[in-house]
């Protein structure tokens, strides 16, 4: 390396524009190729397995007991994805989503990378908006691997056919699959408050777990808040509050109300909580 | 300090540079300068500030007061001018015990938004190579020894062609082995023009590599300047053994010393002094480091020879000179003990 030659470079360098593209690549490939992912998802999908086989092997389902849909299951496969769906809301979509979001800035400290990050130069912003997308793509994935599995192991084991939503009306199997598809997205839209959270809570401590299970509490909290009338004013205000809101997408036409006010109130934490990230984490001294 | 390093060649300046945690001042208003092209030694025992203060000048921690300068723009204003030209080693290597060897370079080059894409490969594997760490570059960072972990961290250092080389304690954890090539690649480094900034407790890894030394002590900066100079400062000290004693103290103090008379066992005295200023050979010391001492050195064999010309029976006469271990005690007062 002669000085003329690092000279070269150092213009050739400035030619370019920098990316930010590589990074989000390496986050996004080190998220999900990383086992614990991987564990979550498969954990995940594990949900519409277990009811689906547990419904194949009993000889009757008492009709309005259980999880909603669940005894329409044996007449259409199709419900498997949708009842997983709706098992997997209160606890284990939020469970997986404090996992990731709780991890991502305190899991690089806690491992010591987030000072060789930040040195490489990653920039603290730039860093905290790729973390946050990779929470995002989480978000996707998990809704999704529910749908899916749930598709899956319903086409295999029980007969497929046209649905009847709950405005009466009846559509194909393809049209069902995609207003599933169309749930597992509202789930997504709903999981994006809980990141923002998570990230925030991330910023605050060396220590992952912690970030994680204080992600996962607030979101029971926020549940049980929920259920108490004496407290409606706060009701509306709750990142929980919408969560069970999709019903209206299984209506002919799609009520797309409870969606907006879900999407408007995601929108509302992650201003907040990415706003209170960022005033967190560009001042913060990274001693670990 | 000569007038010569202070101004625009320097790597480092740090101005006033003060870290508190809540009461407790870690760093306490230090003014490095560190010359570029030099091979700068940071000495200090555990605890005393180096660590904080490496923080500070890489932006990962705020400075409480005072300001820090790297390659000439202030930090961290310039981060993100400045980090891309530095390779850093900060308290010891980190990475994803999960990803392999080459996979953690990877991704820490792709962090660097100046990276170009297109050669990482290359880069990771050149890096690797230099450590000699390619036999294991698809291994999990898991299964690494201590000592192969600190090789990866400095070819993370190394990934890119660096103006400046921050290596906090880069030999912890090597064998003999590793630490002479790590040695040699800090020389390789120096030679190649950058400059390399190493934090150490280990005196004799500085001696050795440094040109330039800076001695931390509970926070503060108790000394700096090239590595002659300082050594010089922990002067040389005069054994004399004779029976002669009050001819030997006059011919010693003819030389401007004040000896120091003995009688440890009534067969003769012993006659102890300071050179006033030691003009042994500085063996070992790189080429072009050190600068001529201000003085017309005093040679001990003129000594001997002035001595034995006054008639005095000269039994036994040693120089031992100041180590650099004797300064570093002497300003420390602490020995390698962890800092209160």
């Amino acid at each position: 390396m002669s000085h003329s030659e690092r000279t070269a470079n150092t213009a050739g360098d400035a030619r370019r524009t920098p990316s930010s593209g590589p990074l989000l690549a390496s986050e996004l490939t080190l998220l999900f190729r990383r086992r614990r992912t991987q564990a979550l998802l498969l954990a995940l999908a594990a949900i519409p397995v277990m009811i689906a086989v547990v419904v194949r092997v009993s000889s009757t389902v008492p009709p309005g007991r259980g999880p909603a849909f669940l005894d329409r299951i044996t007449q259409n496969g199709l419900f498997v994805g949708v009842t997983a769906l709706i098992v997997a809301v209160p606890l284990f979509l939020p469970l997986t989503i404090g996992v990731v979001a709780g991890d991502t800035i305190a899991g690089e400290a806690g491992h010591g990378t987030l000072r060789y990050l930040l040195v490489a130069p990653a920039g603290r912003v730039r860093l905290l908006l790729v973390k946050y997308v990779g929470a995002v793509a989480f978000c996707i994935a998990a809704p999704l691997a529910v749908a899916l599995a749930g598709a899956g192991i319903g086409a295999a084991l029980f007969p497929v056919g046209p649905v009847t939503l709950l405005s009466g009306d009846v559509v194909e199997p393809g049209e069902a699959f995609s207003r599933m598809l169309l749930i597992a997205a509202y789930q997504t839209v709903s999981l994006l408050g809980l990141s923002a959270i998570g990230l925030f809570l991330s910023t605050l401590t060396d220590v992952p777990v912690g970030a994680m299970a204080a992600t996962i509490v607030l979101s029971v909290a926020s549940q049980v808040l929920d259920q108490l009338p004496q407290l409606e004013w706060l009701h509306p205000w709750l990142f929980s509050h919408y969560w069970f809101g999709f019903a209206d997408l299984l209506r002919q036409p799609i009520g797309w109300e409870s969606f907006t006010s879900n999407a408007m109130l995601q929108g509302g934490y992650i201003a907040l909580f990415g706003a209170l990230a960022y005033g967190r984490f560009v001042s913060k001294d990274v001693l670990s | 300090m000569t007038s010569a390093d202070r101004g625009p060649g320097l790597a480092i300046e740090t101005r006033g540079l003060t870290k508190r945690f809540g009461h407790q001042v870690a760093v306490d208003s230090i003014d490095l300068a560190v010359p570029r092209g030099s091979v700068f030694g940071f000495l200090g025992p555990n605890g005393s500030g180096k660590t904080t203060t490496i923080r500070m000048m890489l932006g990962l921690a705020a400075a409480t007061a005072g300001s820090v300068s790297v390659l000439g723009l202030d930090m961290p204003r310039r981060l993100d001018e400045v980090l891309p030209r530095v390779g850093a080693l900060v308290e010891g290597p980190a990475f994803y015990p999960f990803l392999s060897g080459a996979a953690n370079l990877h991704r820490f080059d792709a962090a660097d938004r100046h990276a170009v894409p297109a050669t990482r490969r290359a880069r990771v594997a050149e890096a690797l190579e230099r450590v000699g760490l390619s036999h294991a570059a698809r291994k999990k960072v898991r299964a690494y020894s201590l000592g192969m972990k600190q090789r990866l961290g400095i070819a993370n250092a190394l990934l890119a062609d660096r103006e400046l080389l921050v290596l906090d304690e880069p030999t912890n954890g090597l064998d003999p082995q590793g630490t002479r090539e790590v040695r040699n690649l800090v020389r390789s480094l120096a030679a190649d023009g950058a400059t390399v900034f190493v934090s150490s407790h280990l005196l004799a890894e500085v001696e050795q590599i440094c040109t330039h030394a800076a001695i931390m002590s509970a926070g503060r900066l108790v000394a700096q300047g090239p590595l002659p100079e300082l050594r010089k400062t922990g002067s040389a000290q005069l054994r004399l053994l004779t029976p002669d004693a009050g001819a030997a103290s006059g011919v010693l103090a003819r030389f401007g010393m004040t000896p120091v008379v003995g009688h440890p066992d009534g067969q003769g005295a012993v006659i102890t002094a300071v050179l006033p200023d030691s003009g042994l050979p500085e063996g070992g010391l790189p080429k072009g480091a050190g600068t001529a001492p201000s003085l017309e050195p005093i040679e001990p064999e003129s000594i001997v020879a002035a001595l034995v010309a006054d008639g005095v029976r000269v039994r036994g006469f040693t120089v031992e000179r100041g180590s650099l271990e004797d300064r570093f005690v002497a300003l420390t007062g602490e020995g390698f003990d962890v800092a209160q």
